[in-house]
């Protein structure tokens, strides 16, 4: 048999149809469901008289339009979003599928619900309405985001027209630093292949540093392979993520977790198999970074100036020019000299207890010298967990606003939004214009950074801290 | 879905890289529940001031490109967020052709679903389409889909790649969900023998 790349491995094992060019029909094991991108594909099958096929491997959970105050239990005051909310609701009950409704404790985001829940496990094939679909690579499974017809398409028929994409190797070899973490790692990924660099492409992280991450970390990484432009990202399985999928309340039990386990741990590219693509990174040589634009790509470590447009080749010089401008940076400002007014700790890129942990850390004893800070538990499970480890307390006496789980000001199409030039060090994972709210100013970095950031007012090198 | 099969139309310039979803149709527009009447929210933040006038000198304001059809624009459209409403919005506005360096991914696809056809041609191509684009409502631009052609107003033609089977769904108009459905005992089959191999799913 010829060498396969674990992508090879598991676009093989979910193949339902192929026609002679390559069309696909690749089945899908997970269909994630959510509020925003859900309304007009099940209206679709209302108005064709078709039904969900699988029922049983279809979970939705309300999360980008829900507010995370305590008032929400009295129900969502915006009315268009609580007609989305309720469409959700009406549609899980009338097709039958899993649904965690707002105010179930393991509410939250979906790319947090489902790993939590055990929804999501090695080699299965994983879409959701939702580019950050890629979240859930980290479990060694193929999963990426779908549009509102897809959405419609996997609902009606369990699977999705796909073309195969091509392979690619992301490596980050050695040890990372104090201070450095997965959030970094990604971020700098990007920064180095640039937001198009993985368009085509699967990308399997690998490399030692790779494999030191926690699952947590894990999902951070994958997370943002869509950042990259990768349609999914991957990383194959190990003890560490059997270790923390045994026990959850939909992973398999018994014998089945046996048979499971047997498969999953072949999940692996072989070592002779073929790449279209190989970058490598030295975990060395990554710091502690930053955004300073309105794209991903925009990084640099926190130790670094902002650069000059003219710096830049092709159409990105007009693109720098307008980030300054939206962002109001001047060339050769310090990074580390940006005053910030607000810090949010959350999303489905950092809203995990380890993200919590790391902020914590960070804070314990200390006051926050912003004018607001907020932290938002990836779900309702992270958010218990976290209080009963004494976390939220360290984040309320810091002087943070202490939410209840959803998207929050990863999007602002909640309550929680920017005003026009407020300055947000953010946790999440897109700082395109107007993405945490009109005119909104949006720094990325690690928990740990942002927490270190809400402490002295700037953006902050955490070591400094540590 | 609608048929693409040529379009003769007003070509509107959009020379900026990295054009995301959430600049084609903000967040605060995807609380609907149809897809159709986002057209007047495409490119709202940059179409309209904060008080909901427009903005003179955006191009889908001026006067001569209100009725564009194509839209041509810088490297790597549609990036970010998966939303469909970003195509809904393009195509409501009566945009059905969309032309660049490069697409993301999903957004590309998206396109395909909703009647609009996405092309990807060298930058050098799009840099003279982008030319022609700029001349306004005189410079109508031809895109035959069946030929696979581009003609300017000039007489230039540039040829592109399309996916054989994109191809024919858009030609023809084919629902992909029916079109699937003809294959449900191929499904069936799979759907079987993988919960024979891997009952835990
Ligand atoms: S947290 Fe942000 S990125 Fe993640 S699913 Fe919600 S809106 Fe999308």
């Amino acid at each position: 048999m010829s060498p396969k790349t674990l992508y090879d491995k598991i676009w093989d094992a979910h193949l339902a149809h192929e026609a002679e060019d390559g069309t696909s029909l690749l089945y899908i094991d997970r269909h994630l469901v959510h509020e925003v991108t859900s309304p007009q594909a099940f209206e679709g099958l209302r108005l064709s008289g078709r039904t969900v096929r699988a029922p049983d491997k279809t979970i939705a959970v309300p999360d980008h339009n829900v507010p995370t105050t305590p008032d929400r239990v009295n129900g969502i005051t915006n009315e268009e979003s609580r007609i989305q909310v309720e469409a959700l609701d009406t549609n899980a009950k009338e097709f039958g599928i899993n649904y965690y409704p707002v105010n179930d404790v393991r509410q939250g985001i979906v790319h947090i619900v489902g790993p939590e829940q055990g929804w999501t496990l090695p080699g299965m094939t994983v879409v959701c309405g939702d580019s950050h679909t890629a979240t859930h690579g980290a479990f060694g499974a193929l999963a990426h985001g779908i549009g509102t017809s897809e959405v419609e398409h996997v609902l009606a028929t369990q699977t999705l027209i796909q073309k195969k994409s091509k392979n690619m190797k992301v490596e980050i070899t050695g040890e990372l630093a104090p201070g450095v973490t997965a959030k970094d790692i990604t971020l700098s990924v990007i920064g180095h292949t640039g937001t198009a660099g993985g368009t085509g492409y699967v990308i399997e992280y690998c490399g030692e540093a790779i494999r030191s991450l926690s699952m947590e970390g894990r999902m951070t990484v994958c997370n943002m392979a869509i950042e990259g432009g990768a349609r999914a990202g991957l990383i194959a399985p190990d003890e560490k993520t059997f270790e923390y999928i045994k026990g959850r309340p939909h992973a398999p039990k018994g014998a089945q977790w046996e048979a499971a386990l047997t498969w999953w741990k072949t999940l692996y590219s072989d070592d002779d198999a073929h790449w279209d693509k190989v970058v490598t990174i030295k975990g060395e040589d990554i710091a502690p970074v930053v955004t300073w634009g309105t794209s991903p790509e925009d990084v640099l470590p926190i130790t670094a100036e902002v650069p000059a447009p003219d710096t830049f080749k092709g159409g990105k010089t007009e693109a720098a020019k307008r980030a300054l401008e939206y962002m109001g940076l001047k060339p050769g400002q310090k990074l580390s000299e940006i005053e910030i007014d607000t810090v949010f700790i959350g999303s489905c890129t950092n809203g995990r207890i380890e993200d919590l942990r790391a902020a914590a850390e960070i804070l314990k004893g200390k006051k926050i010298a912003v004018k607001r800070a907020m932290v938002v538990p990836g779900s309702g499970l992270v958010r218990a967990q976290a209080e009963e480890e004494g976390l939220a307390d360290i984040f309320k006496e810091a002087g943070f606003e202490w939410r209840l789980a959803g998207c929050s000001m990863c999007l602002a199409m909640n309550p929680d939004q920017l005003s026009p030039g407020e300055r947000c060090a953010a946790t999440s994972n897109r700082n395109f214009e107007g993405r945490q709210g009109r005119g909104g100013r949006t720094h990325l970095m690690s928990p740990a950074m942002a927490a270190a950031a809400a402490v002295t007012g700037r953006l902050t090198d955490v070591r400094e801290m540590m | 879905m609608e048929k693409f099969e040529k379009l003769t139309g007003i070509a509107a310039p959009l020379p900026m890289v990295n054009i995301d979803t959430d600049m084609i149709i903000p967040k605060q527009f995807l609380k609907t529940i149809k897809r159709t009447g986002l057209g007047v929210n495409l490119f709202d933040e940059m179409r309209y001031d904060d008080d909901g006038n427009e903005i003179p000198d955006f191009v889908l304001n001026k006067p001569q490109y209100r009725e564009a059809e194509i839209l041509v624009a810088g490297a790597n459209f549609g990036c970010g967020s998966s939303r469909e409403h970003a195509p809904w919005a393009i195509k409501d506005f009566g945009i059905r052709c969309v032309i660049a360096p490069s697409f993301a991914d999903i957004f590309y696809n998206n396109c395909f679903k909703n009647g609009i056809l996405p092309i990807a041609l060298p930058q050098e191509q799009v840099d003279v389409l982008m030319k022609e684009a700029e001349k306004g409502a005189n410079a109508r631009i031809t895109v035959d889909l069946e030929a696979q052609t581009i003609t300017t107003s000039d007489g230039e033609v540039f040829s592109f790649e399309v996916d054989s089977f994109k191809k024919h769904c858009l030609l023809e108009g084919l629902d992909d969900i029916a079109l699937t459905m003809e294959k449900a005992a191929a499904i069936d089959a799979f759907e079987e023998k993988a919960g024979a191999a891997r009952p835990w799913v």
